[in-house]
């Protein structure tokens, strides 16, 4: 009779990936509860509706706000927002990718199933972080 | 002897977690679904932005109707006010204690937020 093998301590993916969970779920409240106060702040009070500032909160992309009653848009769109999209991006899509390989690898063993799936899920994860950035790019 | 981890559907549905499993459950259930919406959105955006195409304006449409976002603002208040419980569980052992208090707290928090915007999806839907 063998006992369940006890996970070594230490730093590993599963670790560092635990923790980053936690992480960036605090830094994705940072990021949405700055992009609603700076953008009431600069204007969005009195020339938005709240179903467009609540779409600007999840991603302060200018698209988000092209269709309302903005009448300049510069201040919504500068380097500022850019960083704040890049971190929102960031964070948020590895934060859904790596939540996704959580929930795949719980239905499978140390298998080559596993590997292909992780590998797969990482491609899957490049690619939409590049595509994201190429709409923050070219807004 | 291995742990048995194969557990028939109806056998599972018998388990009695309570409100902690069902949180788990949903937590789940609402990343998934916001990995598939944002990622579909992702590209959407990129295909209307790059492209104009209509695939993407087809995709967007989806986000605009009220029936979806009724159910996909429930998921992302969920996952959020969840997520933020077990970050505070995790990162402050000493509250263990009180983890199903913790629970109502969540559904307390939930409550008020949800309700504003049903009332902003309702009052839109009125045309009011």
């Amino acid at each position: 009779m063998t006992s369940r093998k006890v996970v070594k301590r230490g730093f590993s993916l599963d670790y560092i990936m635990w923790l980053f969970m936690r992480l960036s779920a605090l830094v994705l409240y940072v990021v949405g509860l700055t992009g609603l106060t700076v953008a009431l702040v600069i204007g969005a009070r009195t020339q938005t509706d709240i179903s467009t500032i609540i779409r600007w909160m999840f991603f302060p992309n200018p698209m988000h706000v092209a269709n309302s009653d903005i009448v300049n848009l510069d201040a919504f769109r500068n380097e500022f927002w850019n960083i704040l999209q890049y971190i929102a991006i960031f964070f948020g899509v590895t934060h859904g990718m790596n939540g996704l390989r959580i929930v795949v690898e719980d239905f499978m063993g140390s298998t080559i199933w596993r590997t292909l799936w992780r590998g797969f899920i990482f491609f899957l994860w490049i690619f939409i972080i590049l595509l994201a950035s190429s709409v923050i790019l070219a807004s | 002897m291995a742990i048995n981890r194969k557990v028939g559907f109806l056998k599972g549905l018998g388990y009695k977690g309570g409100g902690p499993m069902w949180a788990w459950i949903l937590h789940r259930a609402s990343g998934l679904a916001m990995v598939l919406f944002v990622g579909l959105h992702i590209l959407a955006g990129f295909l209307t932005q790059q492209f104009g195409s209509e695939a993407g304006y087809a995709i967007n449409a989806i986000y605009t109707n009220w029936i979806f976002q009724i159910v996909i603002f429930f998921l992302v208040i969920f996952h959020a006010v969840n997520g933020l419980r077990v970050v505070i569980l995790d990162l402050i052992p000493a509250l263990l204690q009180y983890q199903r208090e913790m629970i109502w707290l969540q559904w307390l928090t939930i409550a008020p937020l949800y309700a504003l915007v049903l009332f902003v999806i309702i009052k839109n839907l009125l045309g009011l």
